[in-house]
């Protein structure tokens, strides 16, 4: 990984500065896991929400202890799980993309609570227009709940994202390269961690400011009513 | 029922794990209020300082703080033990989120009890300690349980800096027996049950809390 970097110890900023292409190395790998954990939340989420909201009381109901069990156990032990015991049974994934399952399972459950508030939200009174309409479901999600409620949960689902970006260095724990590995690796090889670790909470610092400020800029763009899908 | 033998040793690990949990829950709540209460009272000083330490240790990873603690400080002469380094950071991290629970709530306490508690000549503790805070307190609760089971969870990281709680005996069993399954499971179920108890526990002080009402007869008598 790190053949043919060098590195100078020389003074603290000269070290930053000769580390600094490795760790953003590292910054496009956290990157690149948080994307894919947050769709996989994104995505599982909704489906939670919606079987959450199913009519067999049977199916409501495990999903419920299903999004409860995934949101209060650690995702430390979650990406052990899934490290080790998938393997057992056959599926043996890269660590990368264990880590993006985990991060996903894990906050899929917080998504599935927006998604559900979000849907919950749309008045009563809609859903009979839509059934007296004669839309089926499908459509009144497609038409009706979904251009609806995405400004509502946009900015909690962003804040999901923020705190996910900053769970990422977990997975360095199953040899994922992230910011944090590599800065291990750094520390370990030059005795000397003070400067690799406050670059990566630097790092981390900017990133989670910038994407805060972007997020409050983004309530701002968005119309309240709804936006239109097509 | 291999598993059964392994139940000693995660109870020993759950045991450390509620011991660092309630630490830095003790801890954070102390370190929440008073950078809370700093942001919405303090002077422009102190509320800077207060947003400090709130942006800093909510805008960085709780593993890199864990691990800057524990590698990097003691290369600058300053150094704790293991378990301390684990509820203190613990107890910053979840501090800082705390943090802005406790403001948002003494933020929504409404102006006409401020303008009350002037009109009645109270000073500025005063109105703090008998009219606002009691009021904000009762809003706290919900998000402080959420909390709770958010340092239940984030605690397991301080197996990493070689502290014995339930995640690294559970990593110790594995790495003796290969019994990832039945391991891991087990831990998961420990957590989880955890985390019913912790939540249990706050509804219940919730529930006092509303009963209690502090604020009608705190304001009077």
């Amino acid at each position: 990984m790190m053949y043919g970097f060098t590195w100078d110890t020389a003074t603290p900023l000269t070290y930053a500065w000769s580390i600094l292409p490795i760790i953003l190395i590292g910054l496009t790998v956290t990157l690149k896991a948080a994307a894919a954990g947050f769709a996989i939340a994104l995505v599982l989420g909704l489906v939670f929400a919606m079987l959450r909201r199913s009519r067999f009381r049977s199916v409501s109901w495990t999903t419920a202890c299903v999004v409860e069990f995934l949101r209060d156990t650690p995702l430390l032990v979650q990406l052990f799980f899934l490290y080790y015991v998938l393997p057992e049974y056959g599926l043996t994934l890269p660590a990368f993309l264990t880590g993006a399952l985990a991060l996903g399972l894990q906050y899929s459950a917080y998504t599935s609570e927006v998604y559900r508030g979000g849907i919950e939200a749309v008045p009563r009174g809609q859903w009979e227009a839509a059934t007296a309409l004669n839309l089926t479901r499908m459509q009144t999600y497609r038409d009706i709940v979904v251009p609806q409620i995405v400004p509502r949960i946009l900015p909690a689902m962003g804040n999901y994202m923020v705190a996910m970006i900053k769970e990422t260095p977990v997975l360095s724990v199953i040899t994922v390269l992230d910011m944090m590995a590599l800065a291990n690796m750094i520390g370990e090889r030059t005795f000397e961690y003070l400067v690799p670790l406050t670059m990566v909470g630097l790092i981390f610092l900017i990133l989670t400011l910038i994407c805060s400020a972007g997020l409050h800029r983004l309530q701002k763009v968005l119309p309240k009513a709804g936006i239109p899908l097509r | 029922m291999p598993w059964v033998s392994y139940l000693p040793s995660l109870a020993q690990g759950a045991f450390v794990t509620a011991w660092i949990t309630l630490a830095a829950i003790a801890i954070g709540a102390v370190l929440a209020f008073v950078a809370g209460i700093a942001r919405v009272e303090g002077g422009r000083a102190v509320s800077t300082l207060a947003l400090c330490y709130t942006e800093l240790f909510r805008g960085t990873s709780l593993l890199v703080q864990l691990f800057w603690f524990y590698y990097a400080l003691p290369l600058i002469g300053i150094s704790f033990e293991p378990v301390a380094t684990g509820i203190l950071v613990l107890a910053l991290h979840v501090g800082a989120y705390g943090s802005e629970i406790v403001r948002g709530a003494l933020a929504s306490v409404s102006v006409q009890q401020h303008e009350a508690a002037r009109a009645l000549n109270f000073g500025r503790l005063h109105t703090l300690i008998h009219i606002t805070l009691p009021q904000a307190i009762i809003e706290m609760l919900p998000a402080f349980g959420n909390l709770a089971i958010e340092t239940l969870k984030l605690s397991s990281l301080v197996s990493l800096i070689s502290i014995a709680d339930l995640t690294f005996r559970a990593q110790s069993i594995r790495n003796l027996t290969l019994d990832s399954a039945g391991v891991y499971t087990l831990t998961l179920l420990g957590y989880f049950a955890m985390s019913l108890v912790l939540m249990l526990v706050m509804r219940l002080i919730e529930r006092l809390a509303r009963r209690g009402a502090a604020f009608p007869r705190a304001a009077h008598s």
